[in-house]
């Protein structure tokens, strides 16, 4: 009998949390009513997306001209950004790691990161668009720093997990500073290394889709001229090629990554 | 004898080793090896034995005093003249601290690192002397075919073999083993000693172990040195170490 108030303590009741929740509904709820979004709405909103659809169908293929420059264009903006980003996120990558940088080289290194990072890619392709004008050369230097945030930051902290005892083994044999990261950091991180510049690769096929709508070449470009002129079926034939591209460079990168590991 | 008449073998004057301020890990170590030679170090966890070891070749910094090897003191020693220094001293370590991702040649092949070139490292150029010398090694540390394995998929022992060969491939004045056995089976690591001590006999190499098992550092050592609390307890042949310097070191008494 008197264990009955100690079972009960085994899933005491969390206030806080609960509080917390009620909050988040009643809040959730007050947003809904400032933002309009009624039932009514939202049925108008469903007829006018079928009819939107409909016209869609069937996909017109007829300009695939077009349709190939610009997503051939697309493909050359992500693969250049890619190797560039990968270029240059390697020895940032290195200069990042509080395991083997000096303290003020990996904060200015991280804060240079971070930078590159801070911005979403959109918002640099505009920039770059305005500064070097339009076309894929923008495009390319937007994803670029994109790439190079994601990798470095990425690939630093990699670095920063590594056995140091094999690091330690290598230093003793009175390897100098390069070799060190030769045999004692790169094997352990190369394969996710490229791990993370294949993700990458992945991500900027599909950014690259988009940096031609502000102007910064590849199939956006394409897409967004052919939304202006209400050419739904051309739309749906762009928009089929795109996840068809997706689809394969996802098998692909699927492929070499388990052939990595 | 002055210390300083010594020219050759290892000489240790008055290390100390803090690694915080006021805490004495090592507290004025005094030790002259001969150039030749198996000395093994015991004595209980955290006494120090791995912190000596690992100031000899500069992997921990002294606080204090002087490390000389064939007359030459290393502790003020930096940069280029630190590593052509380190490269004469070989160590083994307790969890073989091999480079998993890479084969088993390369692995004992970067025992030339400070031998070789960057870019001969990079582009595995080793002279030609080198590699033969590696599947020497491979031959006599029992790996005949293993060359072209990658580290991770071998053994505990097969690792610690590797690695015996990985320091004897510097070509060393002095093999350093931080408890080189305790990885491993009691089988594997009287194997792993044997290998151990008869290679550097027949290339003349002293070798000084730490080691936890004391029934293996009187099977395999001429020398016995007994470390506690940062000091230098015991020291002389195996003969001569007795129940009441066991006592001493690892301190207690019912264990024994």
């Amino acid at each position: 009998m008197s264990s009955f108030p100690i079972r009960s303590r085994a899933f005491p009741p969390n206030w806080p949390m609960r509080l917390i929740g009620v909050l988040f509904v009643a809040y959730t709820l007050y947003a809904m009513s400032r933002l309009d979004l009624t039932w009514a709405r939202f049925s108008i909103g469903m007829g006018e997306a079928s009819r939107f659809l409909a016209r869609m169908w069937p996909p017109n293929f007829t300009r695939w001209e077009l349709l190939a420059e610009g997503l051939i264009e697309s493909v050359q903006i992500a693969l250049l950004s890619s190797a560039l980003g990968i270029i240059l996120a390697l020895p940032l990558g290195l200069m990042a790691a509080r395991n083997l940088a000096p303290k003020p080289l990996t904060m200015l290194t991280r804060g240079f990161i971070a930078f590159c990072r801070s911005l979403h890619y959109v918002i640099v392709a505009i920039l770059f668009v305005k500064a070097i004008g339009f076309g894929a050369l923008a495009g390319i230097a937007a994803l670029t720093i994109a790439s190079v945030g994601f990798i470095a930051k990425l690939f630093a902290e990699a670095i920063e997990e590594v056995s140091m005892k094999q690091v330690e083994a290598i230093r003793a044999t009175g390897a100098g500073p390069a070799a060190v990261i030769l045999y004692g950091i790169l094997p352990q991180v190369a394969s996710r290394f490229l791990g993370f510049s294949l993700y990458q690769l992945d991500s900027n096929l599909r950014n690259s889709t988009l940096v031609g709508i502000v102007g910064a070449g590849g199939i956006g470009g394409t897409l967004f001229a052919a939304f202006k002129r209400f050419d739904y079926d051309f739309v749906a034939a762009i928009l089929m090629t795109i996840i068809a591209m997706i689809f394969l460079a996802e098998v692909v990168s699927g492929r070499i990554r388990a052939a990595l590991r | 004898m002055s210390d300083r008449a010594v020219k050759s073998g290892l000489v240790i004057e008055g290390l100390v080793k803090e690694y915080v301020p006021g805490k004495l890990v090592l507290r004025g170590i005094d030790l002259a090896l001969p150039a030749k030679g198996i000395t093994a170090i015991i004595g209980p966890s955290g006494t120090g034995k791995s912190t000596l070891l690992r100031c000899i070749n500069r992997l921990v910094e002294p606080t204090a005093g002087r490390i000389l090897l064939n007359g030459q003191d290393l502790v003020p020693l930096r940069g280029r003249a630190l590593r052509m220094a380190r490269r004469r001293i070989g160590m083994v370590f307790q969890e073989y601290n091999l480079v998993e991702r890479l084969s088993v040649m390369e692995n004992i092949l970067s025992g030339r690192l400070g031998y070789v070139s960057f870019w001969q490292a990079w582009l595995r150029r080793y002279p030609a002397a080198d590699i033969e010398r590696a599947f020497t090694l491979l031959d006599a540390v029992g790996l005949p075919d293993h060359a072209s394995q990658r580290a991770d998929a071998l053994s505990g022992g097969q690792r610690q073999r590797v690695g015996i060969a990985r320091a004897l491939m510097q070509q060393p004045e002095l093999l350093l083993a931080d408890e080189p056995t305790s990885s491993l089976d009691p089988r594997t690591a009287v194997e792993i000693m044997e290998l151990m001590t008869g290679l550097t006999a027949s290339t003349g190499v002293p070798l000084i172990v730490n080691i936890h098992n004391v029934d293996l550092a009187r099977r395999f050592a001429q020398r016995i040195i007994g470390m506690s609390g940062g000091s230098i307890i015991f020291d002389g042949p195996p003969e001569t170490l007795e129940t009441h310097h066991l006592r001493q070191i690892y301190g207690g008494e019912d264990w024994l």
